[in-house]
Parts: C-alpha cells; sequence; structure tokens
C-alpha cells in the first residue's frame, strides 16, 4: 500500500503529473474575484469564505477524472485488481494520494488568497480548519465517482454532474465554518457536522469504492 | 497447487463465449490455448485471474496463486523502467529485481523512462513484471505481440525456468513458443447461441 502511495505521488510530481493544476486554478479564481466584483473590500471581506471554499471545491473537482482513468487506460488497475491488496486499500490510497496532491497544497495556500480577497483577520484560523476537515470528504468522494465513471471515454463530464451533488453538504457546513469564523460568530456546531461528514465518507465510500471498480473492470 | 478448471463457461458483455471448459494443468506444466480471434480467449483468461466472475463452473486454483498479464502492460511512462519494476515488487511483497531486469536483457534501459521504450521492450518490460510477483501460475494473454524473434527465445527461457520451479503457465498465442506444452483448442467449446425470447424485455423490466 505504501508503494502504492509513493508511486501516485511520484506520477504526480512527474512532468504531466497534474500536481499545480488544482492550485493554478484556485489561484485564478480568486485572482478573478476581484476584478469581476469590484474592488470593493467591504464587499470581498463578506464574499471571502464562500469564494475560497468554492475555488477549493472547484480545483479539487478539475482532477477528479485523474484519479483512476489513467491506471484504467493503460492497464494497471487490472493487474492492481489481481495484486495482494484489498480493492477498498487500493481506492483509499486513490483518495489519500489525491487528497496529497490536491487538498493539501490548496489548503497550504488559502491563507495567502485569502489576503486577496481580503478576509478578515478572524477568519484565517477556522479557514483553515474547515478546509483541513473538509477537503479529505472532497478527495474520498471524488474517488467515488471517479469509480463509477472509470472506463467511460470522456467521462469527465458525467463524474463531475454525479458528484457535484454530492459535495454540497460539504460546502455548506465547510463555508459555514469559515462565513462565521469571518463574522466573529462561534463555527463549532458546523464544524462538529462538517466532521462527522469527513469521517462518514471515509468510512463507508471506500467500500462502495471498491464495489463498483470491480463491476466497472469486468 | 493445481490450476483445475470444471465445467466452466464465462461470458462477455453478458452473452456466454464459451462453456463446457475442463482442464487441469499441473505443477511444473505449461497449456498453450489456441483459437480464432472472438472466440473468447481473454474473457476465459480475465475469469480465471479473478477478473471477472464465471457464468458457471468452477475454477479451483490457490489463493492468490496467479500472475496475470494483459494486453496492455499497466507501464506508467513516466517512471523509469526500474521504478515500474520496484513498483510491483513492493506491491507482492518481494524485492530483488534484478533476476527479472537481467531474464529480459533490461539492465541497459533500467534508468531510461518507460515512455521513451519501443513497443517490444515495453512489452519485455510488462513480461518482466511476472517474475517479482513471485506468484506460481502465470495467465498470458497474447504474450509475444511485438517481441522479436530473440525476445521470443527469452521469454521461452523466462517460461521454462519458471516450470522447472514447479511454476503453472497458461498462455494463450497464436506462434510456436518452441515449449514443451499441451495444446488446448478451445474453438470446440464454443457456447451455443441462444434465441432471443420474446419474453426478454419483460423480464429486464
Amino acid at each position: 500500500m505504501k508503494a502504492l502511495l509513493i508511486r501516485d505521488l511520484r506520477l504526480a510530481m512527474r512532468a504531466g503529473g497534474g500536481f499545480g493544476l488544482g492550485l493554478a486554478f484556485f489561484l485564478i479564481v480568486t485572482v478573478l474575484v476581484p476584478f469581476s466584483v469590484g474592488p470593493d473590500s467591504a464587499l470581498l471581506s463578506t464574499i471571502a469564505a464562500g469564494i475560497l471554499w468554492l475555488g477549493a471545491l472547484l480545483a479539487c473537482l478539475l482532477s477528479l477524472d485523474r484519479i483512476l482513468a489513467l491506471d484504467w487506460e493503460d492497464g494497471t488497475l487490472d493487474l492492481l485488481a489481481c495484486a495482494p491488496l484489498p480493492m477498498e486499500g487500493t481506492v483509499s490510497i486513490k483518495a489519500l494520494a489525491h487528497w496529497l496532491t490536491t487538498g493539501l497544497p490548496l489548503i497550504l495556500a488559502a491563507p495567502l488568497f485569502a489576503l486577496l480577497l481580503s478576509l478578515p483577520s478572524a477568519g484565517y484560523i477556522p479557514l483553515i480548519l474547515s478546509l483541513l476537515l473538509g477537503t479529505p470528504a472532497l478527495s474520498v468522494i471524488g474517488t467515488f465517482g471517479a469509480a463509477l465513471t472509470v472506463g467511460i471515454k470522456r467521462g469527465g463530464l458525467l463524474l463531475s454532474l454525479l458528484v457535484l451533488p454530492l459535495y454540497v453538504p460539504t460546502l455548506i457546513f465547510g463555508s459555514e465554518v469559515a462565513r462565521r469564523g469571518a463574522d466573529g460568530l462561534s463555527y463549532s456546531t458546523p464544524l462538529i457536522m462538517l466532521a462527522g461528514i469527513t469521517l462518514g465518507t471515509i468510512a463507508l465510500l471506500p467500500f462502495a469504492s471498491a464495489a463498483v471498480l470491480r463491476v466497472n473492470i469486468r | 497447487m493445481h490450476l483445475n478448471v470444471q465445467d466452466l463457461s464465462v461470458a462477455r458483455g453478458g452473452i456466454a463465449v464459451l462453456e463446457g471448459l475442463s482442464f487441469t494443468v499441473n505443477p511444473g506444466q505449461a497449456l498453450i490455448l489456441r483459437g480464432p480471434n472472438g472466440i473468447g480467449k481473454t474473457t476465459l483468461l480475465r475469469s480465471l485471474a479473478g477478473l471477472q466472475p464465471a457464468l458457471n463452473g468452477e475454477i479451483n486454483a490457490p489463493n492468490e496463486s496467479i500472475a496475470y498479464a494483459a494486453h496492455s502492460d499497466g507501464i506508467k511512462h513516466v517512471l523509469t523502467v526500474r521504478e515500474n519494476l520496484e513498483f510491483w515488487a513492493d506491491v507482492f511483497g518481494t524485492n530483488d529485481i534484478a533476476p527479472a531486469l537481467n531474464a529480459f536483457e533490461l539492465e541497459p534501459l533500467a534508468n531510461r523512462p518507460a515512455g521513451a521504450l519501443s513497443a517490444g521492450q515495453k512489452r519485455r518490460l510488462g513480461l518482466a513484471r511476472l517474475l517479482v510477483t513471485a506468484r506460481p501460475i502465470w495467465i498470458l494473454d497474447e504474450p509475444t505481440v511485438s517481441l522479436d524473434i530473440h525476445a521470443v527465445e527469452m521469454f521461452a527461457n523466462a517460461i521454462r525456468a519458471h516450470l522447472v520451479g514447479g511454476g503453472i503457465a497458461l498462455i494463450a498465442t497464436h506462434i510456436d513458443l518452441g515449449l514443451e506444452a499441451d495444446i488446448l483448442d478451445i474453438t470446440s467449446f464454443k457456447a451455443k447461441p441462444v434465441a432471443m425470447k420474446d419474453d426478454a424485455m419483460e423480464g429486464f423490466l
């Protein structure tokens, strides 16, 4: 399992691995928002938390079809299915690798981008906290979507449509944490809900992903 | 340890392609599958490898004993030959890739990105993967595609060494590998076409 994780990270870092894709998209969104809504910093600081969460979510969505599609195309997925790894473990590792290469860089970059959107200073810690708790759910749900659509040529659109509704609860509670934090309100309730969603998806979805993947490689 | 198949039927896309297939392969033996295109060789091999369920019948092989090599080799183009092999060695819990590199004369290429290899060299890398799995039963689907005469000889030697070590090989191929192996022509096991029933749609709904 460790070998698979190391290989996935290595593939992401090498040329064409798409490591910077999500990060670049996140940067583009946050840089362009002040241009499109105007340089009114009061308005920007009101919407900053929501924009940052939306940007992170869409950046995540962008790289989902890479999770399994490449391994499907070159036959690696068939060979992994014969390997002494449980399919549940394989999809969990895939989700973890996706989070490490997409979610984690977004979290690390978020404070910098928050500055561009003049997020109130009280909002930084809740923003980081909510992204830290919320983005793993995005990767795990995304891996489930990728497993559902693997083998479909140009399945990216279908994948986005399938995954988007599943992302909504994470987005609602995640941005609620960040927004309440920025307004100086208590944010423990949505934070607990967010943690619940993430832990629930991590516990349950790998089994669903493995099951649909087994059906799809037939 | 045997590979034993009893009255096996396999299907592709929900339609039976082969039925009533029975054979046994003992340790140290190879079985070569023959048959025209589309007869169901790949479907049979994928069923044996556990990638798809059989319609009927039994496949008896020890757990986690099968290494499968398909048409596509599962090679990552941005990793080097060595990194590709080391990955599979790690996955299968072995750690010595030198014999595999040696058997397919891959040492001079070990530090090249796999994307820079020719089709035949990629195939050699794909076959070298079998050696690092350390699994006793090899299931090979047209392993000699794009190999030159010398590489086919290398492959045949690897198979011989595997059989001498008590391994089993099941090979679907159209060419003569020069192995002393039983040949099974699966054409006669072709499934009879099932007449579509009128209530098929009703059953579906």
